[in-house]
């Protein structure tokens, strides 16, 4: 409770964004999504983190999820107080075995060629969850989001 | 993809003149690179200061120009932006390229 009784404000700044699934089209989204609020309030240092997760998750959707043919993707953020929360839906494919990747790091003495996204995603989000409902994929997570002071 | 290579001495230098280096692009990147890197040289420097955002897609592409040149030659960075060296650090890949600041200091220090 607030110790003036005052009501209490909570700025929400909630945005929606549909891209198809090519990887020219998801760099478009994701570009779209950058320049707008909310991710444009963000520190340089949280859009820079949001700009990696994003797009690890989307392109992830362009080249398993709709590995058989081209679909679309729809992005939806929510800032609060302190956090991004990112809803990322798509009608693809299911998840191998209905569950998230571990995304262990790679080796980097092996030389690695690819790997790095989930374990970039997984370093860099917290509360990630996963669900299949009919038709859909729902990728739901949250992202640190300090405003920019500038 | 646009890539600007120079001969600097026996270093080959090669600026990408591109804003990011993503799975629109990863491709197309190693490519050019493989035409690029048949110059004879002693070293390759890769000027990344005009890059602002690489994804995993990118990293595994840099990674392949790295396999490419070896064992004869190694592959180094120059100008890592912060996005690109956040992507570096976490992945651990910072490790296994020799990084510079900027490309002055790695034309300045051999190897």
């Amino acid at each position: 409770m607030l110790a003036d009784g005052g009501a209490l404000r909570v700025m929400q700044a909630v945005a929606l964004f549909r891209m198809a699934s090519d990887s020219r089209d998801v760099r478009a989204g994701l570009h779209r999504a950058l320049q707008a609020e909310p991710l444009s309030l963000l520190s340089a240092d949280d859009r820079s983190t949001a700009e990696i997760v994003l797009a690890e998750v989307l392109n992830n959707i362009a080249e398993h999820a709709y590995a058989q043919g081209d679909g679309t993707i729809l992005l939806s953020l929510a800032l609060g107080h302190d956090r991004l929360d990112c809803v990322i839906e798509d009608q693809g494919g299911p998840m191998p075995g209905g569950a998230l990747p571990e995304g262990a790091a790679p080796d980097p003495a092996r030389l690695p060629e690819g790997g790095f996204g989930w374990h970039l995603i997984r370093t860099l989000c917290c509360d990630l969850s996963y669900e299949r409902i009919g038709p859909t994929n729902r990728l739901k997570f949250s992202l640190p989001a300090e405003r920019s002071r500038g | 993809m646009l890539l600007k290579s120079a001969m600097a001495g026996t270093t080959l230098v090669i600026r990408v003149a591109e804003d990011r280096i993503d799975a629109a692009g990863a491709i197309q990147f190693k490519e050019r690179m493989r035409d690029l890197i048949q110059v004879p040289c002693d070293r390759v420097i890769l000027d990344l200061g005009q890059v602002h955002f690489l994804d995993s897609s990118g990293l595994g592409a840099v990674v392949a120009v790295m396999k490419l040149l070896a064992p004869e030659r190694r592959l180094e960075l120059a100008g890592l932006t912060p996005t690109v060296e956040k992507v570096f650090r976490l992945t651990r890949m910072d490790s296994v390229f020799t990084i510079h600041p900027a490309l002055a200091e790695g034309l300045r220090n051999a190897g």
